[in-house]
């Protein structure tokens, strides 16, 4: 059922793409029931697979003399990430709402994304899970490269080639593997069994998992991130912190980490304190956690510091996947689904509900509006999304940044040390961002303050209360009971441990 | 030698020059008073007909070859078929692309000169003598200088045509004195021959010759150091010659790279004897093969690695994809050195070679490749004709705002140039990832995982420069917003051309299974 998702997202893409020009109104619903169905898809399929381990729905023989299948099943992790794409579908489409710039396009270019994004997330078989991997970056580029702002042909190209980069990367990597086990298949559950040999793990793991890993933010692969975020249009910066970050994540795990185990076991000697693999990107994924938060603080663009504040929460997640232990990945893959709503709703506020009604993201500018008597509703849901990015308990991204933190303790209490520096500048950087942008200390003086009061910004539109809603409700409800999710989660992470990892 | 066989055998190429005859004869006959428009449509359409008959006569071949003296001088292989079949379609496709061109008046002549040159690509692609070899090269040679110069009116496409003939003339001595070695080292001119009569290893001699037929073939491939032509040809040729330069004549010269190994290759060759026996053979075999082999690589670094970074400098569209060109001829030659032969099954005494051993498996990656390059690089050359036709230059910059000018243009350059670039899930990447799959398969060593890691790496530098193109048709805001108008048959031609590309790329098994029903 889940596969659903993909092909209503492309037959939408395909749809918008040949819808008449200057209809925007019917191109922004049509995407918007597009997305909705692929959201009820992705809940009916999360229900429906509770309790249930790898399901395979579609096998069909691609390239039969190849071995190469159209292979589309699902996990407990893959079930999280489609739930999490399909959130993020409907909020990008919601707070897209007012493009007016091409407007079919703009949603054809999105569906595509979408779609190439479920489509990882449910392939098990590499050379289809690399296919669907690239389908998603193309339209990244056009998304930026059109619709963005801030030195958008840049920030574009400079993403492409970032993200080609590493899928070349993770394409050597599938190329060696394939060839390795003998040119048989490339499913991943047939590939998993195949039995590389150490020697070859150790040098391909590092590869693949680097080469995915640029697209999960990792330090120092990050730069082009909060370049890539700033410039990207509302919805689609949306997207791209909110899923396109974690197909990167998701591929170090399920691809990195689950094919090629033995890469992470110790060298047997070691440089400067590094013994392994693991070690070498685990002190990556901890830079990342304080190098992004202390980046962060220094920002004077509003949308940089959520930029970067994305590098450090994608911090923690490699870090859960380098713990290799149950509760570290399982917090992981927590993180992931936590960090895609909150850094979705973090954008659209910054991006959407506050930079279209004061055209600026400079927070010295800001300071000088009183955001917080003017702008009410942003101020009170930039504070609830502040809240949840700084890890309170209460919502999601507490329990998932715990979670990765006992995990981390258990293997090395340094990194754990050194992951609570970034927390505690995270708690910093938002509150200084909350702080300037909304409840800056002057007081409105006399001329400032007219009689007739300040002139009016446009007042809040539904779609805008619609998303906010939608994404803040999600994260509470995850934080007061994340048995919803962790139930899935576990077994599937379970599973992948016993299956050779650790 | 059995002229029933040859003249079977030379049934398609009988039908091309008949073809270009009736051409000639209606053109300059018939239609001497009629519009252009009018001898354009009848003389293209004549040269689809002919190119129709040709392929109905391929599909006639029964297997065997002509002999002469015991040796096959032409072959009816899976190699030569499929490459007959692709030099036949693509031609017929670059004729149709001929129907909006205004560039001469002399349409008959320039049908018949393409005609004849798909002539002497069907003759290399099934020659296995040398002296065949030469005269089916230069007959595409010759036409190819003749198409290259048929824009009268362009000081550039005659320019194009002296440097592509200067440069084409001194690689044919190249190539002849290559042969002469051959000749002079097994007394033989048929290929497999040779193979059997240089039996000392690692001669010196041997290097030369293939350094030599190399520098011949490499010019026709446009490979890295004899690929200087290719950018001035590309950009003075008329369209539809460069299309076809691009397409057909690549495919023919590749086609006939690949008959230079296949005696080897051969599916379902015996070899009787015990293991050691079996040993020796191979060792003898790659003896022989085992310098052109080496002298392959190398050229295929270099022209990855040339093609790939001179590309990113070029403001022309053309020459970009001349560039492009040679670093695609890097990727299949990459695939042509390290073809090897696979052991097949078959007990100690009595061995026979796989009907789809890995070796095979690589010659098809490299058809397939060729194949749907030939095919996507045709229809890139007819949005640039189009796009030229209406600014006036085929610079970078006239692409500017064509998704508004002409959006299903657009979508056509959109689909073709990231199919050049790999992407999926259109057929440019899948036929990379089976070529380099083919050159993993055929032998993990590091020397070839080198050259493909080196190859992947460069087709990200290579998206660059077609995304700049790319960004002008898309990004960059239109400065003249009037429409581009393009001829219906062309825009047809280059929508199929699109659709064929996105479908062999969901689907890459209709043509893979194509292929490989060859050697059933």
């Amino acid at each position: 059922m889940l596969a659903w998702t993909i092909y209503l997202s492309f037959a939408g893409a395909i749809l918008l793409a040949i819808l008449p020009k200057g209809r925007p109104a019917l191109a922004r619903w049509l995407a918007l029931s597009i997305a909705v169905a692929g959201l009820a898809v992705a809940v009916a399929g999360f229900i429906a697979g509770m309790g249930q381990g790898l399901t395979v729905f579609v096998d069909l023989p691609w390239m039969p003399s190849m071995g190469i299948h159209f292979l589309l099943a699902a996990d407990g992790i893959s079930r999280v990430l489609v739930l999490l794409t399909g959130l993020a579908a409907v909020a990008g489409v919601l707070f897209s709402w007012n493009i007016e710039l091409r407007t079919n396009e703009f949603f054809a270019f999105f569906l595509a994304l979408i779609g190439g994004v479920y489509g990882v997330f449910l392939s098990f078989d590499l050379l289809l899970l690399f296919v669907f991997y690239e389908i998603a970056i193309v339209p990244k580029y056009f998304l930026i490269a059109i619709w963005g702002s801030t030195r958008r042909e840049y920030a574009a190209m400079k993403l492409a080639i970032y993200s080609f980069a590493g899928s070349a990367m993770v394409l050597i990597g599938l190329l060696a593997a394939y060839a390795t086990a003998g040119s048989h298949s490339t499913s991943l559950i047939e590939l998993g069994h195949a039995g590389f040999p150490a020697g070859f793990q150790m040098w391909c793991f590092p590869l693949v998992f680097t080469g995915f890993a640029i697209l999960g933010g990792m330090w120092p692969f990050h730069t082009w991130a909060p370049t890539g975020h700033v410039a990207a249009p509302t919805g689609a910066s949306m997207l791209l912190a909110g899923v396109v970050m974690k197909l990167g994540a998701y591929g170090c795990l399920r691809v990195g980490i689950a094919l090629f185990p033995r890469g992470l076991a110790p060298w047997g000697f070691s440089v400067v304190g590094f013994g392994s693999w693991r070690d070498v990107f685990a002190v990556l994924a901890v830079i990342g956690i304080v190098y992004g938060a202390l980046v962060a603080l220094a920002q004077t663009d509003f949308k940089f510091v959520i930029g970067y504040s994305s590098v450090s929460h994608m911090g923690f997640v490699l870090l859960g996947l380098m713990t290799l232990n149950q509760i570290g990945m399982t917090g992981a893959v927590m993180q992931m689904f936590s960090h895609g709503i909150i850094a979705g709703l973090l954008f659209a506020i910054v991006g959407r509900i506050v930079y279209d009604r004061t055209h600026t993201r400079q927070l010295a500018e800001l300071e000088t509006m009183h955001l917080s008597r003017r702008l009410p509703f942003a101020t009170g849901a930039f504070l609830i999304a502040g809240m949840a990015s700084m890890g309170l308990p209460g919502f999601s991204g507490f329990v998932a940044e715990l979670q990765v933190l006992v995990g981390a303790w258990n293997v090395n209490h340094w990194w754990v040390a050194a992951a609570g520096v970034g927390l505690v500048v995270g708690v910093a950087y938002t509150w200084r961002a909350l702080q300037k942008a909304f409840f800056a200390d002057a007081l409105p003086t006399p001329d400032e303050h007219p009689r007739t009061g300040w002139p009016k910004f446009e007042p809040i539109t539904w779609p805008e209360v619609t998303g906010v809603a939608l994404l803040t409700s999600v994260s509470l409800a995850v934080g007061l009971y994340p048995k919803i999710l962790l139930d899935t989660i576990e077994p599937a992470v379970k599973a992948l441990l016993a299956g050779g990892v650790q | 030698m059995n002229y029933a066989d040859l003249f079977r055998v030379t049934l398609p190429e009988t039908a091309l020059e008949i073809a270009a005859l009736v051409v000639l004869v209606v053109d300059l006959g018939y239609l001497r008073k009629a519009a252009l428009r009018v001898r354009v449509i009848v003389a293209a359409l004549l040269g689809v007909a002919g190119c129709g008959a040709a392929l109905w006569t391929v599909g006639l071949q029964n297997g065997n070859g002509v002999l002469v003296g015991g040796w096959e001088v032409l072959v009816v292989s899976p190699v030569a078929v499929v490459a007959q079949v692709g030099i036949l379609v693509l031609t017929a496709l670059t004729l149709l692309l001929l129907i909006s061109e205004d560039f001469t008046r002399h349409v008959g002549e320039y049908v018949a000169v393409v005609l004849m040159a798909a002539t002497g690509g069907l003759l290399i692609a099934a020659a296995q003598d040398l002296l065949v070899i030469f005269i089916g090269l230069e007959l595409l040679s010759l036409g190819l200088y003749i198409l290259t110069a048929f824009a009268k009116s362009s000081g550039k496409s005659a320019e194009a045509s002296m440097k592509y003939y200067l440069f084409g003339g001194m690689s044919a001595a190249f190539l002849l004195f290559g042969f002469s070695y051959l000749y002079g080292l097994s007394g033989s001119t048929n290929l497999a021959e040779i193979e059997q009569s240089i039996p000392q290893a690692g001669m010196p001699l041997l290097y030369v010759a293939w350094v030599l037929i190399v520098a011949g073939l490499g010019f026709k491939v446009a490979a890295v150091p004899f690929h200087l032509w290719a950018p001035d040809t590309y950009e003075g040729a008329p369209a539809p010659a460069a299309a076809f330069i691009a397409s057909v004549s690549k495919l023919a010269s590749f086609a006939l790279l690949l008959s230079f190994t296949y005696g080897l290759f051969q599916p379902g060759k015996v070899i009787i004897g015990p293991p050691h026996l079996l040993d020796e053979y191979f060792r003898i075999e790659f003896a022989i093969w085992q310098p052109l082999l080496i002298v392959l690589l190398v050229v295929a670094a270099a022209s990855m690695v040339v093609g790939n970074l001179a590309a990113l400098a070029q403001a022309s569209v053309r020459r970009l994809l001349a560039y492009s060109a040679i670093a695609h001829a890097g990727y299949i030659l990459l695939g042509v050195a390290v073809r090897r032969p696979y052991p097949g099954h078959g007990d100690s005494f009595r061995f026979v070679l796989d009907s789809f051993g890995p070796a095979l498996r690589s010659t098809n990656a490299i058809l397939f490749y060729i194949l749907t390059y030939g095919l996507t690089t045709i229809g890139a050359f007819g949005v640039v004709s189009v796009v030229e036709r209406a600014t006036g230059s085929d610079r970078i910059d006239s692409f500017v705002g064509l998704n508004k000018r002409n959006p299903l243009l657009a979508a056509v350059l959109l689909v073709l140039f990231l199919s050049l670039a790999g992407i999926p899930p259109l057929v440019g990447f899948y036929a990379k990832f089976n070529l380099f799959a083919a050159v993993l398969g055929v032998s993990a060593g590091p020397v070839p995982f080198a050259l493909v890691a080196l190859a992947v790496a460069l087709s990200v530098v290579s998206l660059y420069y077609y995304l700049q193109v790319l960004k002008r048709a898309y990004v960059v805001p239109a400065v003249d917003e009037s429409p581009i108008k393009a001829h219906p048959v062309t825009l047809t031609v280059l929508v199929a051309i699109a659709t064929a590309v996105v479908a062999l790329g969901c689907f890459p098994a209709l043509l893979q299974n194509w292929i490989e029903s060859f050697y059933k």
